[in-house]
Order: structure tokens, then C-alpha cells, then sequence
């Protein structure tokens, strides 16, 4: 290994590349940058300022807070249900006014004050709400009109009855408290904005309406089309906002005891600054109220932080300004580029050196020699089919085989000519074998492991095993379950070929060669999965040793074939048995002389092998060309190979002509006929084998004769 | 169906409907106001609606090609103090001229492109331009909220300019809505502001210049604000920032919108906007003639401009099978 490779071998084996794209998968990913900032924005204020963890400092600006955050929490919601309500402002501060004229100047009771202050924010919310989600007017401008409106309204009323509140004489100790006091050392409005966020965040999540909110923001048609009512859900999220800020009008005319000219001034500008700078998308469907008030206390921070350094009027709207700009360019180019992004980084090749092969070309004397021999199979279904990945044959011949869109169909014996859907699982079933009581078991490619009853009833086995602790995508879940076979005991082990993508893209996997695939049992008795080998280039085909004590399973990007052992010294290891092949290897199955077959899916070529040794190479391939010039391993040859239990190899056959077989993925030897099935066929092949047991049959020689 | 400069008189659109209305209310309010008819009291409409019209013409450009202007006033106000307060502390005219310039170019660019070329929504850049040019004009450049014009400068002699005894911002107004008339009807970028209004996606598609349209014509509507804050100034001897704070934005949007240009976009001309600027004006001038106050005014106002987008929208009804997601 030369010097060069040696460093591309440290360089892409050890640097965890990717993680990255895993990373960018998370959802959480999208609160991390408001997260920073928050973090950020803290620690430059609180360094800055002295005093400003102080708690008597804290506690006057977690009132504020409380108040703000509340106001967030409607906008949030409002927004995600893909409104906007400008009108916070003046909702909060026409609140504030009820409470104040029902509790100075009429001299009621403070509860009449608060009911006459959520009354003001429902009518408030209820007429945005009507203009915006029944009459369908444009939120931006209906919310900024009926702001103005607020706004006049209130301003009439602060010049009207000012003199009247200040001469006013009402007190109230539950105003006092409300305003003033502590309650387990914060104040009433932060626990009230506490319970209104884990209310709402609840409910968001977790309820239907919540749901509809959601769903209407992310996708309005859809939702109208899926049958929710879109109007009234954007009504209610009006009338929902309309009430949060008249929560928060409320809790500050117990704080100031009063109402002046500047009650919630620029309050809109602050509140959609927070809950965009706190991530909350624009148009709707994505955001959380975590997210809102992480905004809130972003923005609050700055403008009270700016007021205490001492900087002059207007500072504030500059920094609102500059924060709304970014955030909202950031949100929008976030959204549009994030798949993007992925796209691009997800694929992280690693670096392998593939060993020296044998030829497998014709006439080059060794036993890999290919010829023509399956080119002359007769066709079975040609043309009805697409993708029969596996094939199998159940006690009376009748010939089995899943296709891409998801079913199992079934040829009747003894022309094959006739067929019908068997059974639908969907996903696409990839392998398939039959258990001791004639349940054909399936290995479903996206969709997990499943069992097909003699009488069409399909359950699912299993779709998880245990997550391992350091996984970053969630490998519990099963993404490409490849093949299967069935112990004497009736567990079944099975193939998870990668656990970076999911089946339709096994090609991609192919190119960053990474060792995800596992080895994976199931067992009937209390339906549990366990993992028991982890990290192969691409688990493949499964099949039982003849005498069930061992199983050979196919790694098909290093082109080898292992042996677990399940009895003997040797139980619970894996060795190799047969390495550097030159093609890579798909399903096994046993032959009627005590071998296995084993499907080629395509062949090595020196081209691949080479850009294996060049990760770099194949990682500027990935994002720079489109991916149809992309350099995949050949799968346009392939073949069948028969091997010895110790790994010898006895022969192989193929279709150079590329006519009928091409390349192979799964054979299935039954009463002297090998049934050849590829992934990528329109057609299953029917192969007399010359000199082969004429009544060898594969369910005979896993659970004995027929009973 | 016209829907580029020439109406259909045959049918009663909104334009024809405000038409009605604004001559209405003047027969009206000549009939019942006293004063109302005075010959100088016309002109002192037409006067007052001079800058709203300059900048509803700005605004007029920007919304038939489905976007919209919020940091307009910003802009007007913020510009002018800067260029003022530049003058004060003496720094040569022709210099501190080409700072507002430049200031104000680079404002218009940035408006434009991060709403061609970054695709944010256009109300929320402008809006977040507006509030950052108030903001550091006011905390940044200049000292105090009003700033006055320098005696004997020519923005203060251009306030006394008058012509046939009418102040020049009428014909400024009335040649620049002039201007924008050829612009958009007779110029090949004027057409296709219609077009990029009515379909992006599609105007796009055969090859329109759709993102240098949209940059130009957020320039332009910033140095329209220029001009109209440079004659505010020249008619008030000095600019008050505050009117930043004012509802003057959402008379310039009442103007546009009350005129008939559809906020979706791709309607409407100068004609609207003077239609609009006629019924804001005499509206105005009849409140205040009444003596209405200023508050009582606001409200008035925003109650017609509610009563106009509710209008709109029926007109120009949206629905769940056409509505384009994240167009709020």
C-alpha cells in the first residue's frame, strides 16, 4: 500500500463523514442555530452588562418576558397554521385598556377586569380571524389594517380616560400580587406564560386540532382536500392569538396599574422578529412553541440589553430590523436548500482495496469461467413480471416470487403459465422462504420481515431490532431486509443490508461502501429480533447449511461469503469462506448434491475496483455529476455459482449474451430445474441442470417429506 | 379582457366605483362645507395629496409586479434627515447629495435583492429594511427626531417655488405620474412589470428578466421616496422623523389599493393611483374642515382601507385549489 493510499485510507476510514449528513436528517438540527443565538446572545449580554443575572434584574425583566412570550406563543401558532397576525400590538394594548377602564374607572372587581381584557382579545382575534379564514383576505394586510384600527382606537381612549385612571382610588391585593409578588420565586405572568406554552405545545402536538393547525399550515390545499375544515382552523388560530395577547394586555395593566401611549409599541415587529428568529417558518407547518420563545428571549434580550447599555432611540429598531432580515433570509434559504444540502453531503465514500481475483471470463481456465449455458432457460412470466428478486417453490410445485410493486405472485404448477397475486404486502419483497408449517416468510425491502400464511394472511414479524448506543440515524429500524432462511428450531435469520439507506437506493450504498449490513435473527417463540453481527459491506443472500448447524451469508461490496455458526465450538462467530470473488454476490440456496448455489448480481470490474482505492474521487463524483454518469459496479453480468460446503468453487454459468439473464439475484433448484430470478428481470428463467436429483426439492430438504 | 391601462367604461369596476364616490363626496362637500369650493382650498388638496401621490406611485410600480413596499416612508423620511443633518454640519452639498444617493441605492438594492434573488418574502424585507433605515439613520446619522432645512438652501426656496399661483410639488407630482405613465405603458420593461405581476413562474419561462425587473423596481420606488421626502421638507422648511411612526405607509397603500391596483399583482396604472389619491384627498381635506381629529381621522381611515382589501378580495377572490402556499 503506497504512502498515498495510506492516507486516504486514515482520511476517509477514521474521519466520520457521515455523520454530517446523518446529522442534517435530524429535525433538531432546526433548532440548533436559534439555540446558538440564544446561547450566544446571553452570554454576550450577560457579560457585557454587570449584574444582568442578578435576581432582582432578572425578575423585572422575566415579567416583561412572561408578558412578551405570551403574545409569541399566539403569533407562533398563528403562524404555523400559515397566518401572520400583526395586530398582537393592538390587541395587547386594547386589553390593557379593558382591564384598566373596568378596574380604575368603573371600579369592578379585578375578575371583571380580566374577563372584560379576554373578551376585548376574543371579539379582537375572532374579526381577524373572520376576515382572514372565512373571507380569505391576505393575512399581512388584514392584520396590519385592523393593527391601525386598534391602534387609533386605543389612542382615542389612552387621551380620553388618562386623567380618570390617574385620579382613580381602586386597589386590589390580587393586583398588587398579580403585578408585583413572587410565587416560588417567579413571577405570575412567567408561570402563566409556562402553562400557556406547555398547554399549546401539548395541544399542537398532540391533539387533533393541534394537527389540523399543522397540517394546514404545511400543505393549505391538502389539508382542504384531506377534508379539514381550513377556514375555521385559521379562525381559530386568530382567536387563539387574539386571547394569548390579551393574557399579556392583561398582566400588564396589573404591572403598571395604568395604560399609556407607549402599551405595546412596535409589540408585532418584536413578536414576529422573535418567532422568526426562533425558527418558526414563514408560510407555515414547521415551528414549535419552544421555538417561539426561544425567540422571545433572544429579542427581548437585545432591546432590553441595548436600553441598558445606554444606546439612543432607535438603536432598537435597527437591531430588530437587521435580526428580521437574516433570520427570515436564513429561514427561507434554510427550507429551500436543506435537501439540497443533504443531497449533496449524505453520500461520504470510505476507502477499501479490494483483493486479487480470478478471472471469470471465458476460457480463462478458472472455475469461475462463465458461459452461456443460462441463456437457453425458458421464460416464466416474461413480461408480467417486473423485479422477481427471489424465487421459490412451495411442496406441490407452485412457484413463488415478489415483485417491485409490492406482491408476492403466484405461478401454478405445471406450465407456469397461469398466475395470480398472491398476497400484497407492499415495500418490495426481496426473500423469501418457507417455514415448517408452509408460511411463506419474506424479508419486505423497506417494510421489515413477513409472514405469509397458506391462506394469504399476511403479519408482520418484525420490523425493528435494538438500537446500538451510537447511532445517529436510528438503526432500529429495518431498512433494506434483503433475504432470510429458517433454522431446524423455526428462528429465522435474516439480512438488514445497510443501515444509511433505504432499499430503492442499494445502488448508493454500493459507492460509499461503508459496512453497515447485519445479521439478524428472529425468533418465533416470543417475537424478539436481535442483532448479531454488525458491520458488513452489504449483507445479501442467507442460507441454512445443510445440516443446520452453520449459515452462509453473502457481504456482496467485498465479494465474499461467510459461515455463522449457530452449534459447535464455533457457535456465535463468523468466519470467511470464500473471498475475492470476482463478482458480487446475492442470494444463497441449497443444491440437491450437497452444494449451494449462489446468485452473481454483477461482476467486478478493475474500473469500480480502482475507485474503491480513491474515495475522493467518488466523493467529488457524488456532488458534482448528476447521478446517471455516475461510475456504479457493473450489474449488467452476472451468474450463478455452485460451492462446496468448505468454499470451494465447483462451477459457474451465466448469460453472456445479456439476452434472458443478465444479471441474477436469487436461483431456487426444485426436481432437477434451476428457477432463476433477477431484480432488474421482466422474467423468471427455468434451467434443466444436467445430472441433478430429478425429485430433490428444496421444502424436503428442510423439513423432511411431506407429512 | 383589458386589464393593462385602457378600463372598460361599460362595466363598473372598483376603479369607476371610487371615481363615483370621490366625485360624489366633492359635489357634496362643495354643497355643504363651507369654504370647501375656494380655489385655494383646491389647490391645498392637491397639494396634500402631492407626496401621498408621488409615493402611492412608487408603491403603484412595486404591486402590479406582486410585491409590495413597506419601507417607503422609512426611506422618504430617513433619507432627507440624513442629507439635512449632513448639510448642517457643513459638509459640501454636492457630496452630502451623493451620499443620500448612494445610501439610498443601496437600500433599494437590497430591498430588491433579497426579494429577486433570495426569495424573501417582499413584506417582510421591507418591512425589516424600513424599521433597520429608521433605526440607524435615527441612532446612527442624525441627533434629534426633526431636522431642520438650512437657511436659504434651494430645498427651502423649491418650497416657495409656485408656478400659475400652484406650489411645484403639483407638477412634480403630475409629471412624474406623467413619467410612470410612458414607463409602463409604452416601455418593454413597463409592459412586463404586468406580466411578471399576473404569472412569475410563467413570465420567467419565456425569458423575461424577471429578477433585474423586480431589483429595478425596488430602486425606483426608493427614489421616488426620495423625491417625495425632499418636497415634503422643502414644504415644511424641515423633516420630521416621526412620521416614520405615522400611518402615512398605510395611506400610500389606501391610495394604491382604494384606486383599484389588485395586491395580487399585474392590474392596474397611474389612473388608479390618481383616482385613489382624489378620494384620499378630498376625504382628508373634508375631515379636517369638519374638524375631525387627527385619532378620529386614523380610524376613519383604517375603517376604509379595511373596507377596500375587503373589496379586493372579493373581487380578486383567493381559493384553496389556487392559492399558492406561504403567500400570506
Amino acid at each position: 500500500m503506497s504512502f498515498r493510499e495510506r492516507l486516504q485510507s486514515w482520511r476517509y476510514n477514521l474521519v466520520p463523514d457521515h455523520v454530517v449528513g446523518e446529522i442534517l436528517t435530524k429535525r433538531w438540527t432546526d433548532n440548533a442555530i436559534p439555540f446558538l443565538a440564544l446561547v450566544a446572545t446571553l452570554a454576550t449580554f450577560g457579560s457585557v452588562i454587570p449584574g444582568f443575572f442578578k435576581l432582582t434584574a432578572l425578575q423585572e425583566s422575566t415579567r416583561q418576558l412572561g408578558e412578551f412570550s405570551m403574545v409569541v406563543t399566539g403569533m407562533t401558532v398563528v403562524m404555523l397554521g400559515g397566518g401572520i397576525d400583526l395586530s398582537v400590538g393592538s390587541i395587547f394594548a386594547l386589553s390593557c385598556f379593558s382591564a384598566v377602564y373596568v378596574f380604575f374607572i368603573l371600579e369592578q372587581s379585578i375578575w371583571l377586569a380580566l374577563a372584560a381584557s379576554l373578551a376585548t382579545g376574543l371579539i379582537f382575534g375572532a374579526i381577524n380571524g373572520y376576515l382572514v379564514g372565512y373571507l380569505r383576505l391576505r393575512a399581512f394586510l388584514t392584520t396590519l389594517v385592523t393593527f391601525i384600527f386598534g391602534r387609533a382606537l386605543f389612542d382615542i381612549l389612552v387621551t380620553t380616560y388618562a386623567a380618570d385612571v390617574q385620579l382613580s382610588t381602586a386597589t386590589s391585593d390580587v393586583l398588587d400580587f398579580i403585578g408585583d409578588s413572587t410565587f416560588w420565586g417567579l413571577s405570575v405572568s412567567v408561570w402563566l406564560a409556562i402553562i400557556l406554552a406547555i398547554v399549546t405545545h401539548i395541544a399542537l402536538t398532540r391533539s387533533r386540532p393541534g394537527w389540523h393547525v399543522l397540517a394546514v399550515g404545511g400543505s393549505r390545499r391538502s389539508a382542504h382536500n384531506a377534508g379539514i375544515r381550513v377556514r375555521r382552523t385559521v379562525f381559530m388560530t386568530y382567536v387563539f392569538s387574539g386571547f394569548c395577547a390579551s393574557i399579556g394586555g392583561f398582566l400588564i395593566a396589573c404591572r403598571l396599574s395604568g395604560a399609556g401611549p407607549g402599551t405595546g409599541l412596535n409589540l408585532e415587529i418584536m413578536a414576529l422578529t422573535a418567532a422568526v428568529v426562533g425558527g418558526v417558518s414563514l408560510g407555515g407547518g414547521r415551528g414549535s412553541v419552544i421555538k417561539g420563545l426561544m425567540g422571545a428571549i433572544i429579542v427581548l434580550t437585545m432591546t432590553n440589553g441595548l436600553i441598558r447599555l445606554g444606546y439612543g432611540t432607535g438603536t432598537n429598531q435597527m437591531v430588530l430590523g437587521i435580526m428580521l432580515a437574516v433570520a427570515v433570509t436564513i429561514d427561507i434559504r434554510w427550507l429551500k436548500n436543506r435537501h439540497k444540502v443533504l443531497n449533496e453531503v449524505y453520500v461520504a465514500p470510505v476507502y477499501l482495496k479490494m483483493g486479487e481475483t480470478q478471472s471469470a471470463a471465458p476460457g480463462s481456465g478458472t472455475p469461475y469461467e462463465l458461459d452461456n449455458r443460462l441463456s437457453a432457460a425458458e421464460h416464466i412470466g416474461l413480461g408480467e413480471l417486473e423485479g422477481p428478486e427471489d424465487v421459490i417453490l412451495d411442496r406441490d410445485d407452485n412457484l413463488y416470487c415478489g415483485t417491485r410493486h409490492g406482491e408476492i405472485v403466484r405461478f401454478f404448477a405445471p406450465d407456469y403459465v397461469r398466475s395470480e397475486v398472491f398476497a400484497h404486502i407492499g415495500g418490495f419483497p426481496l426473500g423469501l422462504a418457507f417455514d415448517k408449517s408452509g408460511n411463506l416468510i419474506s424479508c419486505v425491502g423497506a417494510m421489515g420481515l413477513y409472514s405469509v400464511s397458506p391462506d394469504r394472511e399476511v403479519k408482520r414479524l418484525s420490523a425493528e431490532t435494538s438500537r446500538s448506543w451510537t447511532s445517529i440515524v436510528d438503526d432500529a429500524r429495518l431498512r433494506d431486509p434483503n433475504d432470510c432462511d429458517i433454522a431446524p428450531d423455526g428462528r429465522i435469520y435474516f439480512t438488514d443490508s445497510t443501515k444509511r439507506y433505504d432499499a430503492h437506493d442499494w445502488a448508493l450504498d454500493s459507492i460509499e461502501n461503508r459496512a453497515t449490513g447485519r445479521l439478524l435473527v428472529y425468533d418465533p417463540k416470543d417475537g424478539s429480533t436481535k442483532t448479531l453481527l454488525d458491520g458488513y459491506r452489504y449483507t445479501n443472500g442467507v442460507c441454512m447449511a445443510h445440516d443446520g448447524k452453520s449459515l452462509f451469508f453473502a457481504e456482496s461490496w467485498a465479494c465474499r461469503v461467510h459461515r455463522y455458526w449457530l452449534e459447535g465450538p464455533k457457535a456465535g462467530t463468523a468466519e470467511c469462506v470464500i473471498r475475492d470473488m470476482p463478482g458480487y454476490p446475492d442470494n444463497i440456496n441449497r443444491a440437491s448434491d450437497g452444494n449451494y448455489w449462489m446468485a452473481w448480481l454483477g461482476m467486478r470490474t478493475p474500473s469500480f475496483d480502482l475507485s474503491l482505492r480513491h474515495p475522493d474521487m467518488r466523493k467529488r463524483m457524488t456532488r458534482r455529476l448528476p447521478q446517471d454518469e455516475w461510475l456504479f459496479p457493473n450489474i449488467n453480468t452476472g451468474g450463478v455459482v455452485k460451492f462446496t460446503e468448505k468454499g470451494g468453487i465447483v462451477e459457474a454459468m451465466g448469460d453472456l449474451t445479456g439476452g434472458a439473464h443478465p444479471m441474477v439475484t436469487s436461483m431456487r433448484e426444485h426436481k432437477g430445474y434451476l428457477f432463476v430470478g433477477g431484480i432488474l428481470n421482466n422474467r423468471i428463467g427455468r434451467y434443466k441442470i444436467a445430472g441433478a436429483d430429478p425429485n430433490w426439492t428444496s421444502p424436503a430438504s428442510y423439513w423432511g417429506a411431506k407429512p | 379582457m383589458n386589464t393593462i391601462g385602457w378600463p372598460n367604461f361599460r362595466s363598473l369596476n372598483q376603479e369607476g366605483i371610487v371615481f363615483a364616490i370621490a366625485v360624489v363626496l366633492f359635489v357634496a362637500a362643495a354643497i355643504g362645507l363651507p369654504g370647501f369650493i375656494d380655489p385655494n382650498n383646491l389647490v391645498a388638496i392637491v397639494r396634500s395629496v402631492s407626496v401621498l401621490g408621488i409615493l402611492a406611485l412608487g408603491m403603484a410600480v412595486v404591486i402590479i409586479g406582486r410585491g409590495i413596499d413597506l419601507s417607503a416612508v422609512a426611506i422618504m423620511a430617513m433619507s432627507v434627515a440624513w442629507y439635512l443633518q449632513l448639510l448642517n454640519s457643513g459638509t459640501p452639498d454636492g457630496l452630502a447629495f451623493a451620499y443620500v444617493l448612494a445610501g439610498v441605492l443601496a437600500i433599494g438594492l437590497l430591498n430588491g435583492f433579497l426579494v429577486a434573488y433570495a426569495d424573501v418574502p417582499a413584506i417582510f424585507v421591507t418591512l425589516a429594511t424600513g424599521s433597520f433605515v429608521f433605526g440607524y439613520v435615527r441612532s446612527q446619522l442624525i441627533t434629534q427626531d426633526a431636522v431642520p432645512v438650512p437657511q436659504g438652501h434651494w430645498v427651502e426656496l423649491l418650497g416657495g417655488l409656485r408656478f400659475l399661483d400652484i406650489p411645484i410639488e403639483v407638477f412634480v407630482f403630475a409629471g412624474l405620474a406623467f413619467l410612470f405613465f410612458l414607463f409602463l405603458r409604452y416601455t418593454k420593461w413597463g409592459r412586463y412589470i404586468y406580466f411578471a405581476g399576473d404569472n412569475p413562474v410563467a413570465a420567467r419561462n419565456i425569458g423575461m428578466p424577471v429578477r433585474p425587473m423586480l431589483v429595478l423596481r425596488y430602486v425606483l420606488s426608493a427614489f421616488v421616496a426620495l423625491v417625495a421626502g425632499l418636497l415634503t421638507a422643502a414644504s415644511l422648511h424641515s423633516i420630521n422623523t416621526r412620521v416614520v411612526n405615522s400611518t402615512l405607509l398605510y395611506d400610500i397603500v389606501l391610495v394604491a389599493v382604494i384606486g383599484g391596483i389588485g395586491l395580487s399583482g399585474g392590474r392596474g396604472g397611474v389612473r388608479n393611483v390618481l383616482v385613489g389619491a382624489a378620494l384620499i384627498g378630498i376625504l382628508l381635506n373634508a375631515m379636517t374642515i369638519i374638524d375631525i381629529p387627527l385619532l378620529y381621522q386614523n380610524l376613519i381611515k383604517a375603517a376604509i382601507l379595511l373596507g377596500a382589501i375587503i373589496v379586493d378580495g372579493i373581487i380578486n377572490p383567493r381559493d384553496e385549489q389556487t392559492a399558492q402556499q406561504g403567500d400570506i
